[in-house]
């Protein structure tokens, strides 16, 4: 999200608006999404939070899970987002300035609900997490490696990992599965691939190559190309459990005319 | 707005209340959070959520001087998550005494292997009984938890889950049903226990 619309980039810029955050969410929560993740991508880079009003209408649209990223800097900002009706908060550039935010995160509210985002990049070789990448002026590599710093972060309390891996962001090539597996020989908390997606088959392969525990898409969604229900359905047949989509086999919304 | 509401969701203080409000307004009732022990016992359906520790939300009741209200309600009543434990004698989490509506005692979940505590996900459920509340659920169908605790499977139990052992997703000893899950965060499983619950015969 920035300036409050839903956006999506390719390799985290050249952002285009892709819809109104509400009706993007009823969409995804109609046709079965099982968790969706909002990132306020100019939150950090600005040095702003994000703003609450939102995620309040958000909490009573939904009838799933979400999390919000996004500016969190604090414990009270956690838990204005938390109390607005929030699953789970992510934090990941002011978790690499301070890593002590996810330690306090956990403390306060269990590691349950404190997801660590990483944006991940290859620099000389070495695997780089980034910081600021919502804003492609502030985006730069910090100091911290990607495998050191997924361990450290579990150390800490983090319960669960998005790993984004920037250079495959936004341009449906496929999850980075080298990458992704090298961080799952670590990672012993929920592992979330997220960049890449194109087809159901890329799914497919980081769940049974990459061994992951979910995976994130943003692009093939929001352009419609590949639909959830049709998605989870070719997974099933190919041996992966997933919750069936809504639609099937009973009927889905959780509305009613009156 | 004199009419007594269809639904009154007790007002525990939990961060979910806006969340559960609005997940029954869209199965079509008129629901609204209260702690007006009046306003509680004359509704037609009473839904008591819970989020955070027992201790707290057995002190915020008794504060509320809803504890003895809730205990004599006769109308149906679903008490969610930390709201069903509550129906409960007791938690290991706390000394503090439980509603004591219905017999047993909710445990810390033990770690086990890879298990993580709290258990936060998507879980299938084990349909273990005949019930209004279960009417066209099935099992493997899957259901949202967020919890540390929970209460082993007993005659009262209508469906289980397992995580690493298995738990009670779904009870009802009379008029009071309880889940473990979170129905407002279930999807369309959610959505039917809840129409369930609003249409289930007064007892």
């Amino acid at each position: 999200m920035r300036n409050g619309a839903v956006v999506k980039g390719v390799r985290f810029r050249n952002h285009r608006v892709v819809g109104d955050i509400l009706t993007l969410a009823q969409r995804y929560r109609d046709a079965g999404a099982d968790e969706l993740v909002f990132y306020d991508i100019t939150a950090s880079p600005q040095g702003r939070g994000v703003d609450r009003g939102w995620v309040a209408a958000i909490a009573r649209l939904l009838d799933i899970p979400f999390c919000v990223a996004g500016g969190i800097r604090s414990v009270a900002d956690a838990e204005a987002i938390l109390n607005a009706g929030a699953e789970k908060i992510s934090v990941n550039s002011p978790a690499l300035h301070n890593p002590d935010l996810i330690d306090s995160l956990a403390a306060r509210f269990g590691s349950q609900c404190v997801v660590v985002g990483i944006d991940s990049q290859q620099v000389d070789g070495r695997l780089c997490a980034w910081q600021f990448s919502g804003d492609p002026h502030a985006a730069a590599a910090s100091s911290r490696e990607v495998l050191q710093w997924v361990r450290e972060v579990q150390q800490r309390g983090a319960g669960e990992i998005v790993l984004n891996c920037m250079n495959a962001d936004g341009v449906r090539d496929g999850y980075d599965i080298e990458q992704l597996s090298r961080v799952r020989e670590v990672c012993q908390v929920p592992l979330v691939a997220s960049g890449g997606a194109g087809t159901p088959g890329h799914f497919l392969e980081v769940f049974r190559a990459a061994r992951v525990d979910g995976a994130l898409a943003a692009s093939v969604f929001h352009s419609g190309e590949i639909t959830i229900p049709a998605l989870k359905r070719s997974l099933q047949q190919s041996g992966i459990q997933v919750r069936p989509a809504a639609g099937a086999p009973a009927s889905s919304s959780g509305r009613e005319r009156r | 707005m004199s009419r007594v509401p269809d639904t009154v969701i007790v007002d525990s203080g939990g961060a979910n209340l806006a969340s559960l409000e609005a997940a029954l307004q869209r199965c079509g009732a008129r629901a609204e959070v209260s702690r007006d022990p009046r306003r509680i016992a004359a509704a037609e359906r009473v839904v008591l959520p819970g989020v955070g520790a027992a201790p707290a939300a057995v002190a915020r009741l008794r504060e509320l001087g809803l504890a003895r209200v809730l205990r004599t309600l006769t109308q149906p009543v679903l008490g969610i998550c930390l709201g069903m434990q509550l129906l409960f004698d007791a938690s290991e989490e706390g000394p503090a005494r439980g509603l004591g509506l219905i017999p047993g005692t909710a445990r810390k979940l033990r770690a086990r292997t890879g298990l993580p505590v709290p258990h936060m996900g998507w879980n299938q459920l084990t349909v273990r009984g005949d019930d209004p509340l279960l009417q066209d659920i099935e099992d493997g169908d899957y259901a949202y938890f967020v919890h540390s605790y929970a209460v082993t499977v007993s005659d009262v139990t209508l469906a289980s889950a397992d995580y690493g052992t298995p738990l009670s997703a779904v009870v009802r000893l009379g008029n009071f049903w309880g889940t473990q899950f979170h129905p407002e965060r279930s999807a369309g499983v959610g959505a039917r226990l809840l129409r369930n619950f609003l249409g289930a015969a007064c007892c």
